[in-house]
């Protein structure tokens, strides 16, 4: 057994902790958000330019052909960074739907161009607070065009195309339309997290393409299996972070005499958020593994790494702001961030209850306990 | 990432696979009836002395005190293997195994190497371990039992408690305090004690659950010889240091039938209205959360391993996979006495399956001290885990006897 990344996979983490550091600083995300800006586009070219955005496209869609476990070391580091570029949108979600239902013109269209970074996709899912579960799904696809309205979609703003959830036929199906197309509006919105802005985005008969190579039910749960284990990845680099804020913080703070860090209040709240990143970061090594070598055990791993990480980003994200105390609130101070991004990264893709319903329902299978 | 054994593991486990499926078997505890405690540890010698014959004791230990010289994966590998039969394994054989062989063989003398290893790896000789007192438990060097050198002899007195099994054990690891004019940690020894030397008092424990798995072992002018005597005189705590760490990788192991699994079944099987209590919402959440946590301490235990294969040292990072146990433990039996409701209290004597959770229930609060607190486990963890400062001991550099 060999339960550890790889060689190439540590240095490809490596190159990527140091573009991040250097180019994603915590000063540059607050210019970025009194910028109101968009995205960081010089952050995009340069992850594009290593070849990072297409790690886990094909190599015959122009990407480098790396594993979901690759490309999960690279999802903790943008996690750590919380960089403000829509990887998560186009790359996990949106590249994913289309190399899994996509037809072989879509892919040879598309792929490249999501690899290179030149074209960027969101995935719109959601419709306002009736969600997109349950058969709720007012957004329709007939085949050739889509009409409805979805929001909050993520990176909408910067997305020149977009893969749709809609209902076709009263059937859950995925559609790939593109943003420059007629009947389309967009409008950003209020976003919660800074450094990733959502929109409202209304279709009015605008034509769409079928993501129609497997059906779409099963299309879509594979894709939210998938696209679990990288924000997984995403929330384990993220507590990570602030696991290592909160310990810097408390090591050079002072108080009553002595540091902070030595206070048992503070080691054993330091201590317990350590155990549970560790246990999250296992459980992403396990999920980013089955996504990659074995996908009968993708959906437990899945649904596993997406509740141990959940848990483990929010309590991280919170007691980092607690262990800095007043400067922690400040804006100045980089806790922030993470806050705000813990409750994007939690809220995407469904929270702790479906996630909980999907693994039970796993398990409770004749063949569920896998491993 | 790779799940799959090496040539060589995979050679290694088809063998032990095939020893076992010819062995294990006849050795296997019946299942649901608990034997009386001499009836289990002759069952345990038996176990023991058939992995002997078979070459698969002391699968650590070096050759030359009669170990198998094998790798900490071949270890693994095994425990794995064994772990699908229900072996008669307690802490009669594991402290020996676990405990007193390693620091024989580390810090013993030739002649102590071959008095008590040959007659250990075969089960011959079980053991128990003398360590906590009632005033000294996390706080370990604070121990009081005095050791005093009288010509070739070491006269003993003190009292020891927790020690498992010690009514049924043949010998005891001990440790002593042998100098009080220095500070604590460094007036310690190790000793070895024949179980049934003059003195030696051993009263059971009456525990919450009602069982007395643990004894309180009384110590009046117990003489053992200097020969039993193991490393320096003064080198007790560097030793029980060492010992400590076999047992810290050895807990931990997680049988899926014991664990979060069984419980959703447990929940699937309670009857609530129409459906089962698994309908519940907040049940499903907490049995996922867990499900989670476990799987999740399962791969962390795959990773350690990982490091031991290598040769790198897990350190404190065990302690994790401990400290996460001890609590998700006492948390899901009190949860699955909440899905079973107002009837787990008083469970009809058919359901063995509530029966078991109470008695889960009840040591599950053991756990969460014996074997490293969860206090304890979080100092380690952000001691040398996070690297932040030491707890403050006030006694640490003071003589022990003017504490």
């Amino acid at each position: 057994m060999n339960f550890d990344l790889s060689d190439e996979q540590k240095m490809l983490a490596e190159q990527a902790r140091g573009l991040l550091a250097e180019q994603s600083s915590p000063d540059r995300l607050r210019a970025l958000i009194d910028q109101h800006a968009e995205w960081d586009e010089p952050l995009w070219r340069a992850l594009a330019e290593l070849g990072f955005l297409g790690a886990a496209v094909p190599e015959a869609y122009g990407g480098l052909g790396l594993t979901e476990l690759d490309l999960g070391v690279l999802s903790q580091e943008l996690g750590r960074a919380n960089a403000g570029v829509p990887f998560f949108s186009s790359l996990v979600l949106a590249a994913t739907a289309i190399r899994l239902a996509g037809s072989e013109a879509q892919k040879t269209r598309w792929l490249p161009r999501l690899a290179s970074g030149e074209t960027i996709a969101t995935f719109a899912y959601c419709e306002g607070a009736d969600g997109w579960d349950g058969g709720v799904l007012r957004t329709t696809f007939d085949g050739a065009a889509v009409s409805g309205v979805k929001h909050p979609v993520a990176d909408a703003g910067v997305a020149s195309l977009a893969v749709v959830l809609a209902s076709r036929d009263g059937a859950p199906s995925l559609a790939l339309v593109e943003l420059d197309g007629p009947g389309v509006s967009r409008l950003r919105l209020d976003s919660f997290d800074q450094l990733r802005p959502h929109y409202r985005l209304g279709f009015d008969g605008t034509p769409a393409e079928p993501l129609g190579a497997v059906p779409g039910a099963r299309a879509i749960e594979e894709l939210f299996d998938r696209a679990a284990v990288q924000a997984a990845f995403e929330g384990v680099g993220g507590a990570d972070a602030c696991l290592a804020m909160a310990l810097a913080y408390a090591r050079e703070r002072q108080i009553f005499g002595r540091p902070l860090a030595g206070y048992q209040a503070i080691k054993h709240k330091l201590a317990d958020i350590a155990k549970d990143v560790e246990l999250a970061r296992s459980n992403a090594y396990y999920a980013g593994w089955a996504a990659s070598e074995n996908a009968d055990k993708l959906p437990l791993a899945a649904s596993a790494a997406r509740l141990s990480a959940i848990a483990t980003f929010e309590k991280a994200a919170r007691e980092n702001i607690q262990v800095h105390g007043g400067i922690g609130y400040t804006f100045e101070a980089n806790c922030h961030f993470y806050y705000r991004r813990e409750r994007t990264l939690a809220l995407s893709l469904g929270g702790r209850g479906p996630w909980a319903d999907r693994l039970i329902a796993t398990l409770c299978e004749p063949a569920g306990e896998g491993a | 990432m790779d799940f799959n054994d090496t040539p060589e593991e995979a050679r290694f486990r088809a063998e032990a696979r095939a020893w076992l499926a010819a062995n294990a078997p006849a050795h296997e505890l019946p299942v649901g009836d608990k034997l009386a405690d001499d009836e289990e540890i002759r069952r345990g010698r038996a176990w023991q002395r058939a992995l002997a014959e078979g070459g698969y004791t002391g699968i650590l230990l070096p050759r030359e005190v009669g170990g198998r010289g094998g790798t900490a994966l071949e270890a693994v590998v095994f425990l794995e293997e064994e772990g699908r039969y229900h072996l008669p394994k307690g802490p009669y054989i594991g402290i020996g195994q676990n405990m007193a062989l390693p620091l024989i063989a580390q810090h013993g003398t030739p002649e102590q190497v071959a008095r008590f290893a040959p007659r250990t790896l075969t089960g011959d000789l079980t053991w128990c371990q003398l360590f906590s007192e009632p005033s000294a438990g996390s706080d370990l060097a604070a121990l009081r039992t005095r050791a005093e050198r009288d010509r070739d002899d070491w006269v003993v007195n003190g009292q020891k408690v927790w020690s498992s099994w010690a009514h049924l054990s043949d010998w005891g690891i001990l440790i002593a305090r042998t100098d009080p004019d220095v500070p604590k940690h460094k007036g310690l020894t190790f000793f070895l004690l024949d179980m049934r030397t003059p003195g030696v008092e051993v009263r059971p424990i009456r525990q919450i659950s009602g069982a007395s798995d643990f004894n309180e072992t009384f110590l009046t002018d117990v003489r053992i010889p200097d020969s039993c005597r193991v490393g320096g005189v003064g080198d007790g705590w560097k030793c029980a240091m060492s010992v400590l760490m076999g047992e810290r990788l050895g807990q931990g192991e997680e049988n899926p039938e014991k664990g979060v699994t069984k419980l959703v079944r447990y929940a699937a099987q309670t009857p609530r209205g129409a459906g089962s209590a698994l309908d519940s919402d907040a049940v499903r959440l907490a049995l996922a959360e867990a499900y989670a946590e476990e799987q999740g301490a399962r791969w962390l235990q795959a990773r350690l391993r990982t490091m031991v294969s290598r040769g790198e040292d897990p350190g404190a990072m065990a302690s994790i996979v401990k400290l996460a146990f001890a609590s998700r433990n006492q948390r899901m039996a009190g949860l699955a006495l909440e899905i079973r409701g107002l009837a787990a209290l008083a469970p009809p004597p058919e359901d063995a399956a509530t029966l078991d959770i109470q008695y889960d229930y009840i040591w599950s609060a053991a756990l969460r001290v014996a074997g490293g607190a969860d206090e304890v486990l979080r100092n380690q963890i952000s001691e040398r885990v996070l690297g932040m400062p030491a707890e403050i001991r006030a006694d640490k550099d003071m003589p022990f006897n003017k504490l």
